[in-house]
């Protein structure tokens, strides 16, 4: 049976969408809205912000982090900046062009309507930001400085420094911090959402475990919001943090939520390459370095001089050559493979071969090094920290790795997924990258989420459970779950194998990597298929967990996280086989023009896939959401 | 990349808050100079778990020194040897092969330690509940572009906005003191112009919560050494200036005159 999706995309022109919209949204009551219990998993941009804004108007909300404390989510690690249309450089931006950029940038895989609704609220997340104390770079009359980033012609980029991430996080973190104190937002640190609880098809509320204690324990409320994050982790080497996974969002699709596009998995280009086998995570560096960096390798793979002795006539800077009019700072998809083909043709620099250079050379002749060092000096301290050479004189070395998962949890205009009661925000939803994510729109999405979608659009699935009772923590659904998620962890003690839970997730990783990667193929899909389950398989009988589940135990909390990204990693096999074209950063090496770019299939793919929880992670079943463009124009992406 | 060999781990192991610790002694026969300091952990974890045992209980995340997880006085330093470094960015070329290497969690009366190198920093988080914010409810902000703010303004304020609230500072005081990690906070927001309305309130309140957990400062200057974000001990001075202010400016105070 075809499952038919209701996006709720509001009728009218779609600039008018948004506020028809807010126009017909129930609403709750000043006086009742206090009677309404929401739970918030995850405090990151999206969790943080929509916790402190949903307090303040007056719900009750419940904060849940794993971490010690909120400041700690992921969102921290973003460097580069956030992109808003607020044309304050006077260089021709609008609301329409940063659509339109976002759009093209997600190689038409995504809603017209949420992308144009991002747009829209972007400039009021910079308002909501300064108001709130966040030290964004400024220009020396005062005023707000911006920069430019890779997919778009104009300058939109707000920035902090290094560290835009760290500081709208810690912004809504403070403002999170304000409703904790006056008793609007109460905090559940140290504990994980390891099971939803669906009720009569609505979601009830969650069953979390307490990291300390490994008690597991129910919560009932009127909402959920999952604003848990991305599953980048699946590939073991990732630029995401060690403890971000993918539980939350995918115990809630075996509930029922549906998961968007799976396989739509972001590369970004410029990460420090593996240096050694005890590597543990990839480290990014800002994309921001592409506007004064310039990207080449040596013309000769045999060409061993260092990168200074190089002249110039024998350097190929490969992104300008390939992409005149976007040079540098070209889409992320499309200059992760350019790197990617040289490295694998021999070009790579570097002791292992495994990056090209970014070289700010001309950048320090032409702007003098003190410029460079007040735009990038923090980057150019954290590079030379890590890999023991100075930028200001050598070429950093970089190369792809994965970053963003444009894939997560489908929902609907109102950010509801597929469970009526889930929503989900920020990157644990699909909604608004398509098929690739553009440089600085990822917290500009997850703070639009927390700050101006969720609070507007959560009152409509609110208003008609005014008055009526719903489930406690006494209803067998949740002694059940209860039940479910204690015999799990159990399991995973119990098994007593050979194997630690980061064996398997490094071989996961490899797996994933190699045929879920920057390029895919139909016999690599398939061979990862066959791979997976035999995988899990051994997983499943020969883990090997120590400690008890008693008290803190790290190795039991990455074991439950490992099992999830296993399961995950079969759908996005399986999404990637079935997408028999290739878009943005999903690239099948069957589907591509005679220059090697990308190449759609919008009469069969204009679509998304979201894939249904069946009981077993090897069938699962794929239906579509068709996209419809009425607005943008469906035309072939080109950074020439 | 070359290899450090036989390294020896003194590491603090403690079952629970009000369990009796010690010392355990592990050996690492080998690991590249590219790897981190939490690396190293790592592959002692590794060999831990392949000998059945319990593997050691670590704060960590980002690994990339920016989220303020990761602790570790390592060879009684917090952060270890490397200036302005947190320990996941501390690699294992600041060692050298046959050293011996002292792992405990962070020392402090206010950060009670949870099992083996894990503590509870949880009262940074009371001090910001307190009063390290500005009030601005979602919606009502003018125009990022209204207020304009001098770039040394700015700019000093994101130096002390850079705090990622690791809790070396207090660590390395010897009085348990947390004046820089609330210092910071209130210079970054009392600096602002965004941040005037609440300015001397704030300040009474975070310092006053501040005190309820930590000891006091007698201006060591040790918290600054050992901040991997180089946050100036200046803040104290603001903050202690700002505090003494409050109190002439408090209407309590005034009250009671």
């Amino acid at each position: 049976m075809t499952y038919t999706f209701d996006s709720k995309v509001p009728a009218g022109a779609l600039a008018d969408k948004w506020d028809n919209y807010k126009q017909d949204a129930k609403l709750v009551n000043p006086n009742n809205k206090r009677k309404f219990k929401i739970i918030v998993v995850g405090t990151g941009l999206a969790g943080a912000s929509a916790a402190a804004t949903l307090a303040e108007l007056g719900y009750q909300v419940d904060a849940f982090t794993f971490h010690d404390s909120p400041r700690r989510a992921h969102s921290i690690a973003a460097q580069g900046g956030i992109n808003a249309a607020k044309n304050y450089q006077g260089d021709g931006d609008s609301v329409n062009r940063l659509f339109t950029d976002t759009i093209k940038g997600g190689d038409f895989r995504s809603r017209e309507a949420n992308v144009h609704r991002l747009a829209q609220v972007s400039v009021d997340i910079i308002d909501q930001m300064v108001a709130q104390g966040v030290p964004f770079a400024r220009e020396y009359g005062g005023l707000l400085d911006n920069r430019s980033f890779g997919g778009a012609q104009v300058s939109r980029t707000f920035y902090a420094r290094g560290q835009t991430g760290q500081q709208l996080l810690i912004g809504a973190y403070q403002q999170m911090a304000r409703q904790i104190g006056l008793g609007g937002v109460r905090l559940f640190n140290r504990t994980e959402l390891v099971d939803t609880v669906v009720i009569d098809g609505r979601c009830a509320g969650i069953v979390v475990r307490d990291l300390l204690t490994g008690e597991i324990q129910s919560h009932a409320a009127h909402a959920v919001v999952l604003a848990t994050g991305g599953y980048g982790n699946v590939y073991y080497l990732s630029t995401n943090a060690m403890n971000s996974n993918a539980t939350a969002a995918w115990r809630a699709h075996r509930r029922g939520a549906m998961f968007g596009n799976p396989c739509l998995t972001q590369i970004h280009p410029t990460c420090i390459p593996q240096a050694d086998e005890t590597q543990s995570k990839l480290t990014l560096m800002s994309e921001s370095l592409r506007n004064d960096g310039r990207v080449w390798v040596p013309k000769s793979p045999s060409d061993n001089r260092p990168a200074d002795q190089i002249p110039e006539a024998d350097r190929d800077y490969f992104l300008e050559r390939l992409y005149p009019s976007y040079g540098n700072l070209a889409a992320r998809d499309v200059s992760s493979r350019a790197a990617k083909r040289l490295v694998d043709k021999g070009q790579g620099i570097g002791p292992l071969k495994n990056g090209v250079n970014l070289d700010f050379a001309d950048a320090i002749n032409r702007l003098g090094l003190d410029v460079v060092k007040e735009r990038y000096g923090n980057l150019f301290e954290m590079y030379e920290r890590i890999a023991g050479e100075d930028p200001y004189k050598t070429p950093m070395r970089i190369y792809p790795a994965t970053h963003y998962t444009m894939g997560g949890l489908w929902v609907d205009y109102e950010l509801m997924t597929t469970i009526p009661g889930l929503y989900a925000a920020g990157e644990a939803n699909f909604s608004d990258h398509g098929a690739n994510r553009l440089g600085a729109s990822a917290l500009m999405q997850g703070l639009a989420d927390g700050y101006f979608v969720l609070p507007s659009t959560i009152s409509s699935g609110l208003a008609p459970l005014l008055g009526k009772t719903i489930p406690g923590i006494d209803h067998p659904a949740f002694q059940e779950a209860e039940k479910q998620a204690s015999d799990r962890f159990s399991s995973y003690l119990n098994t007593k194998g050979k194997r630690s839970p980061d064996w398997f997730h490094r071989e996961l990783g490899k797996i994933i990597w190699n045929q879920c990667g920057m390029e895919r193929t139909k016999e690599g899909l398939q061979q990862a298929l066959a791979d997976l389950p035999a995988l899990y398989n051994e997983f499943q009988t020969d883990l090997r967990v120590t400690g008890t589940g008693e008290t803190t135990n790290q190795t039991l909390e990455k074991a439950g996280r490992v099992d999830d990204f296993f399961q995950l990693g079969m759908a996005m096999c399986q999404d990637a086989l079935s997408r028999e074209e290739s878009c943005g950063a999903h690239f099948r090496s069957e589907y591509q023009t005679s220059e090697g770019e990308a190449q759609r299939d919008d009469e069969n793919f204009c679509h998304v896939a979201a894939f249904e929880w069946t009981g077993d992670p090897m069938k699962p079943k794929r239906n579509v959401e068709e996209l419809v463009f009425e607005t943008a124009h469906l035309a072939t992406r080109s950074y020439k | 990349m070359s290899h450090l060999q036989n390294l020896t781990l003194k590491v603090w192991r403690q079952s629970g808050p009000t369990d009796a610790g010690q010392f355990e002694t592990h050996q690492v026969a080998e690991i590249s100079d590219e790897a981190s300091f939490l690396e190293l952990l790592d592959v002692l974890n590794e060999q831990l778990i392949n000998e059945n045992k319990e593997a050691v209980v670590f704060d960590h995340d980002c690994r990339e020194g920016i989220c303020g997880t990761c602790s570790l006085m390592i060879n009684g330093v917090a952060h270890g040897p490397q200036r302005a470094t947190t320990t996941c960015q501390l690699h294992m070329r600041s060692f050298k092969s046959n050293d011996t290497i002292v792992v405990e969690p962070w020392r402090a009366a206010a950060f009670p330690i949870i099992k083996d190198l894990m503590v509870d920093r949880s009262p940074f988080d009371r001090i910001i509940e307190a009063g390290g914010y500005i009030t601005a409810v979602t919606g009502g902000a003018p125009d990022g572009n209204l207020i304009a703010v001098p770039k040394p303004v700015s700019d000093a304020a994101m130096d002390s906005a850079q705090c990622i609230g690791c809790g070396a500072c207090v660590a390395a005081c010897p009085n348990g003191a947390a004046s820089l990690f609330t210092g910071a906070k209130i210079a970054h927001l009392n600096r602002l112009p965004q941040g005037q309305p609440e300015r001397y309130q704030r300040t009474e309140a975070m310092v006053e919560k501040m005190d309820e957990y930590f000891g006091s400062c007698t201006n060591h200057g040790e918290c600054s050494a050992a901040c991997p974000k180089e946050i100036s001990v200046d803040v104290i001075a603001l903050m202690n200036k700002d505090y003494r202010a409050s109190k002439f400016k408090s209407r309590k105070e005034i009250s009671r005159d």
